[in-house]
């Protein structure tokens, strides 16, 4: 059973070149596009906010499609089926959904230097305290995706066999990795993981085209492989499994896609790397260029039922008896393909979640920086200051990052990602519909916020698992009969919360109008959304003199 | 990749909007894809694929025509 690295030298050898290779890469990324002062949060931390439509593919694509979708989505399908499937819904309708709002961000955020949404709100709503709960969900619900990233690298250092007996050399090879990212993201910024990109996907895409062709030719043609899956869920006990949807869990397929969907481009990262691009003709023509990824994604999703058809067994877990199914496409892998093939496929999965922790401690660095460091604690931060407290504070993210997986059951990361997906939700009013409209009152925003975040832990809690005997955060598909329906039907709990938060924000508002309480003003105008490359910028540079200059009253 | 524009000391007022009746059209992709039942069946197959599995790449395809066709056709107004 516990085959050793010997057994996968060809793999190791390969994993550790390419590895380096982008490591030198993330180093050198410093000098690429270089400006003539590196010593900016818009150089490090946006990357010059300059990139074009092809680097913007390459980065955005390896920041939202990450290694830990490639090998949980698959560990999914693997495991129950249709339900899995609801990846490739999810990244379809994101693209139509953000298509015009995420222009409108980029607009406003180019007029008036903004480098979060946090930023945004702050001037959108005058409000520094709305300011600071959008930017500490968002850190909070960036920390447990970095630390996932560290799953995806860890599911194929198993399948090669580097383990160790005690907890600190099992995982010495990902302190290492994340040592190393640590340092290159440090000293480039931005501009490593989008040069880190191109490698990263140009191996995943190779990878997986070769993979969807030869792999069912292998096994019997397609048709062979779904009937294998549909025989496979048969047989199980549960009843929520299969090849296709059934009467209860479509309501939840749905409603997570929709509100992962909602959710995606609420995160920082992503955000990140929409603001790093150089026009609003760049956003748009990748709307359309993004959906690429998602053909990739769903391919790679059905490599879950390639692993049933060639009766691929996942490796067991931490606790004794469990089964770690994250491990089946690296065996997969490791059992159909000889090792020099297999070897570049863990190091696409390893370099593929360097690429989105790179992005995503960047961008919880970006918010700790702006709204916490320069609104708290320095309010006359020059813009250097800001670079170097958010250089050290991407260190300290990763550090914590790697922390989480060493010293936690990667159960817990796994638990608070899915809580991080229902709690950014609750910034929607605030971001996203804040770009549309200045209707909703600051105070009524605070408030739905607070009402969507407890009923959306509330729920989280209440979802059993019966299969693996987990009592309280044991998923997001909320049974309906908890609100007393007579019915086996469950729903995303992510998109219940959004609508309380919507609805006591909608309401308060009304009240808080009536009662005349102040509103603060809206430092945006209408013509900051349509701003586009070349238009005259209110910040002008590094200076943000203007801005403070405008808020004598905090 | 469009030539950089010259620097304008103030935003265009021509420019001041992206309402166009074609961006209704982005809500067909929006929609379509999540009505399971379009796609929730076995049958037909195409190659091998169950519907529930090729129609949804399929809607990839309605995706990306959609926004593609929305960029261009609201593209030039005002010079863009």
């Amino acid at each position: 059973m516990s085959a050793t690295w010997h057994d996968h030298l060809t793999e190791i050898i390969i994993f550790t070149l390419l590895f380096l290779l982008v490591s030198a890469m993330g180093f050198v990324a410093a000098r690429w596009r270089a400006p003539r002062d590196m010593a900016h949060l818009d150089e490090w931390g946006l990357g010059g906010r300059s990139f074009g439509g092809w680097i913007t593919w390459f980065l955005v694509g390896g920041d939202l499609y990450t290694a830990y979708t490639f090998v949980a989505v698959p560990a999914l399908i693997f495991g129950a089926g249709a339900a899995g499937f609801f990846a490739v819904p999810y990244t379809i309708v994101i693209y139509p959904l953000v298509f015009l709002v995420l222009c409108r961000l980029w607009s406003v955020s180019h007029r008036h230097g903004f480098v979060t949404p946090a930023d945004f709100v702050r001037s959108r709503f005058d409000s520094p305290i709305l300011a600071l709960l959008v930017a500490i969900t968002g850190i909070v619900a960036t920390m447990p995706y970095i630390a996932l990233q560290l799953v995806g690298i860890e599911a194929v250092l198993k399948t090669m066999g580097v383990t160790g007996d005690s907890a600190l050399a099992r995982h010495l090879p990902i302190i290492i990795a994340f040592a190393i990212l640590a340092a290159y993201t440090y000293q480039s910024g931005l501009r490593a993981p989008a040069l880190i990109a191109f490698v990263k996907d140009s191996l995943i895409y190779v990878v997986i085209l070769v993979a969807v062709v030869y792999l069912p030719h292998k096994l019997g043609g397609w048709g062979s492989i779904f009937d294998a899956a549909d025989a496979k869920f048969q047989v199980t006990p549960a009843p929520g499994d299969g090849i296709l949807l059934n009467a209860n869990n479509q309501l939840q397929y749905v409603t997570l896609a929709f509100g992962s969907a909602l959710a995606l481009f609420l995160y920082p990262h992503s955000i990140t790397g929409v603001l790093a691009s150089r026009n609003r003709d760049v956003i748009k023509r990748n709307m359309s260029a993004l959906p690429a990824y998602s053909l990739l994604l769903g391919l790679i999703a059905l490599l879950g039922y390639m692993a049933i058809a060639a009766k691929v067994t996942p490796l067991p877990g931490a606790k004794a008896g469990s089964v770690d199914t994250n491990t089946i496409v690296p065996r997969l892998f490791d059992q159909q393909f000889p090792g020099w093939f297999a070897g570049i496929t863990y190091a696409a999965i390893g370099i593929g979640a360097l690429v989105p922790a790179a992005i995503m401690s960047i961008a919880a660095a970006n918010l700790f920086t702006r709204n916490i460091y320069k609104e708290y604690v320095r309010r006359d931060a020059t813009p250097a200051q800001e670079a170097n407290v958010s250089k050290v504070t991407s260190l300290v993210v990763k550090v914590g990052a790697v922390a989480c997986i060493v010293f936690l059951d990667p159960q817990f990361s796994i638990d608070l990602q899915l809580i991080g997906g229902v709690i950014i939700l609750q910034t929607l009013p605030a971001v996203a519909l804040g770009l549309y409209t200045r209707w909703f009152h600051r105070g009524a925003l605070i408030a739905g916020w607070a009402a969507g975040m407890a009923m959306g832990m509330w729920m989280l809690y209440q979802v059993a698992n019966p299969a693996t005997g987990k009592k309280h955060f044991a998923g997001s598909a909320f049974p309906l009969s908890e609100f007393g329906f007579d019915t086996k039907k469950t729903i995303y709990v992510g998109i219940v919360a959004v609508l309380v938060n919507l609805a006591v924000a909608a309401l308060l508002t009304l009240v808080l109008r009536a009662a005349r309480v102040a509103d603060g003003v809206d430092a945006t105008t209408p013509d900051d959304y349509f701003a586009d490359e070349g238009d005259a910028r209110v910040t002008p540079g590094p200076d943000r003199g203007a801005d403070s200059a405008r808020e004598p009253v905090a | 990749m469009a030539a950089p524009e010259p620097e304008a000391p103030s935003p265009a007022r021509s420019r001041a909007t992206d309402r166009s009746p074609w961006n209704w059209l982005l809500f067909i992709p929006i929609v379509v894809p999540l009505i399971p039942a379009f796609f929730n069946a076995d049958a037909p197959r195409i190659f091998g694929f169950p519907r529930f599995y090729w129609l949804q790449l399929v809607w990839i395809l309605l995706g990306v025509s959609t926004t593609t066709l929305v960029y261009q056709l609201t593209k030039k107004r005002g010079d863009r």
